[in-house]
């Protein structure tokens, strides 16, 4: 089962296991990590479940579609060149290791 | 002293959120959560859209897991009305095993307790295949009876009714939405949005009558719906009939307590309400807007979830007024439907974009004042407004001179003042 670090602002970590079909998104939603709040429960609507990808991501995720890039404009903290919404993130074996950093603020 | 108990009435998105986030503050008292309904706390929204297609599975509708609850050490009480509150004694009642009855202390009370869908109390409103859509059991006995080639009757043309029309489409049924009111969303948006989405729906198959009554249903001898009679003596043909005429307040157990309540229970801006002890939120609850300059009560998930929030963190001892801005959804024919702000009474449209292609934004404003956006397809429109409506200040946003501009672009207005 794919491992995802979730980085809260103060720096610390949480890792869980994370079965798939899942999104990044629902992962944290299903531990209750602080800090993903996924009001639309996935349709990229909302813009609350806005995560960092780390800098030095190496594994493959997927592309960008429009309407992540648009909700994207809105997010309450800063976005930035590795902001992704996590609902649009499904998680595969291949994103094992996955390391995302909250951002200090989703409404 | 030990931890005080908070006990929460309602597990749905409010009250499911109130307990998460009392948890995420470190909140180690005990926690009650108590829902009426026997599943695990689930989303609405799909009810209308996914769930009756199929493309939202049963098993994605839960908001939390049951280990969740567990795990945060949140005693979830499901299928059990609560019937009474003692605000004297700071006791509920609830509805216990075998008429039983069981009272619960608490030292904060939260009210989540939701909303009702209205009925038209016209003849026939308790014929078989006449439903309402609000609970998972509304939806599991309605996505019984969307069969393709079937005709359903949608009285009401709000979010709920046009979801559930455009759905009905994708499955093949015949439907016909009948609105009483002018035009489609009528308290909810702009004539240019609610012409704009009822075209889509002809446009889509769907028959949508406005300023039209229904009088009464008629059904056959075995008690089934099969003719619906409107105004003017015309029938339509209703295999099922679907009521989307609105909700109301679940505000009894206050009233029964003496809480103040109006066409909603009444907060203040923090949320609470006469008594210190007791908040509502969600639905249920009527509170002071920013946005609106008064009182009002708003049925999303946004304002449940924001609301739990904030009113988790006035458990924890660190009130604050609620200003979150309000926005909802809805997707109807395909289109995502967003809407920014309070803009019921706005004296001023302007439209942005390219209505024909389906992607623009409906720019609200009362007199020189931005309240908010109605966005088709255009999300960065939605999200940059909720931003500049949060900040609370005229000075942040765009007049209508300006969004008249050819060429404007929010993104750009946002981009120009980040830069400045």
């Amino acid at each position: 089962m794919p491992k995802i670090t979730y980085r809260s602002p103060d720096g610390t970590d949480t890792v869980v296991d994370v079965a798939s079909p899942c999104t990044v998104m629902r992962g944290a939603k299903l531990h209750n990590i602080d800090g993903i709040e996924a009001q639309c429960g996935g349709s990229a609507q909302c813009g609350t479940c806005h995560v960092y990808v780390d800098d030095a991501n190496t594994l493959p995720l997927p592309p960008m579609h429009e309407v992540e890039d648009d909700v994207l404009y809105g997010t309450a903290s800063p976005r930035r060149e590795t902001s992704r919404l996590s609902c649009q993130l499904p998680v595969t074996d291949a994103m094992d290791g996955l390391l995302v950093h909250l951002p200090e603020a989703q409404s | 002293m030990a931890a005080p108990s908070v006990v929460v009435v309602g597990a749905g998105q409010g009250g499911t959120e109130t307990a998460a986030a009392l948890r995420s503050r470190g909140f180690s008292g005990r926690i009650t959560l108590i829902g009426a309904e026997d599943a695990l706390p689930y989303q609405r929204p799909p009810l209308s859209k996914g769930y009756l297609t199929g493309s939202t599975p049963a098993d994605e509708l839960p908001l939390r897991p049951r280990s969740f609850f567990e795990a945060q050490d949140v005693e979830l009480i499901t299928g059990t009305p609560v019937t009474a509150i003692d605000p004297g004694d700071r006791r509920i009642t609830l509805a216990g095993d075998g008429g039983r009855r069981v009272r619960l202390r608490y030292d904060h009370l939260v009210l989540a307790t939701g909303a009702r869908p209205r009925v038209l109390p016209v003849p026939g409103a308790s014929l078989s295949g006449v439903h309402t859509l609000r609970d998972l059991r509304d939806a599991v006995a309605l996505r019984a009876e969307l069969r393709p080639g079937a005709h359903l009757l949608v009285v009401g043309g709000g979010f709920v009714g046009l979801e559930l029309a455009s759905t009905a489409r994708l499955l093949g049924l015949e439907v016909t939405v009948v609105e009483s009111g002018a035009r489609v969303m009528g308290r909810s948006v702009s004539a240019a949005l609610a012409e704009h989405l009822a075209d889509r729906h002809r446009a889509h198959g769907t028959r949508v009558m406005t300023r039209r009554e229904l009088v009464a249903l008629h059904g056959d001898d075995t008690g089934r719906v099969r003719v619906a009679e409107l105004d003017g003596a015309e029938r339509v043909r209703a295999d099922v009939v679907v009521m989307g005429v609105g909700v109301l307040p679940r505000t009894e157990l206050a009233a029964d307590a003496d809480l103040p309540v109006g066409d909603g229970v009444l907060v203040n801006a923090t949320l609470r309400t006469a008594d210190p002890a007791v908040h509502a939120i969600g639905d249920c609850a009527r509170f002071p807007s920013p946005y609106a300059g008064r009182p009002l009560r708003l049925e999303s998930v946004q304002n449940a979830s924001d609301q739990a929030r904030c009113v988790a963190a006035a458990i924890c001892g660190t009130p604050e007024p609620y200003t979150a801005v309000p926005w909802f959804w809805t997707e109807q024919c395909g289109l995502r439907v967003q809407l920014a702000g309070i803009t019921a009474g706005h004296d001023r449209t302007v439209v942005s974009g390219d209505v024909a292609s389906g992607r623009f934004s409906v720019f609200c404003f009362t007199g020189e004042r931005l309240v908010g956006t109605e966005s088709v397809n255009r999300p960065a429109d939605h999200m940059i407004t909720r931003r500049l409506l949060a900040e609370r200040t005229a000075s942040a946003l765009p007049g209508p001179a300006e969004v008249c501009r050819p060429g404007f672009d929010l993104k750009e207005y946002q981009r120009v003042r980040s830069a400045g």
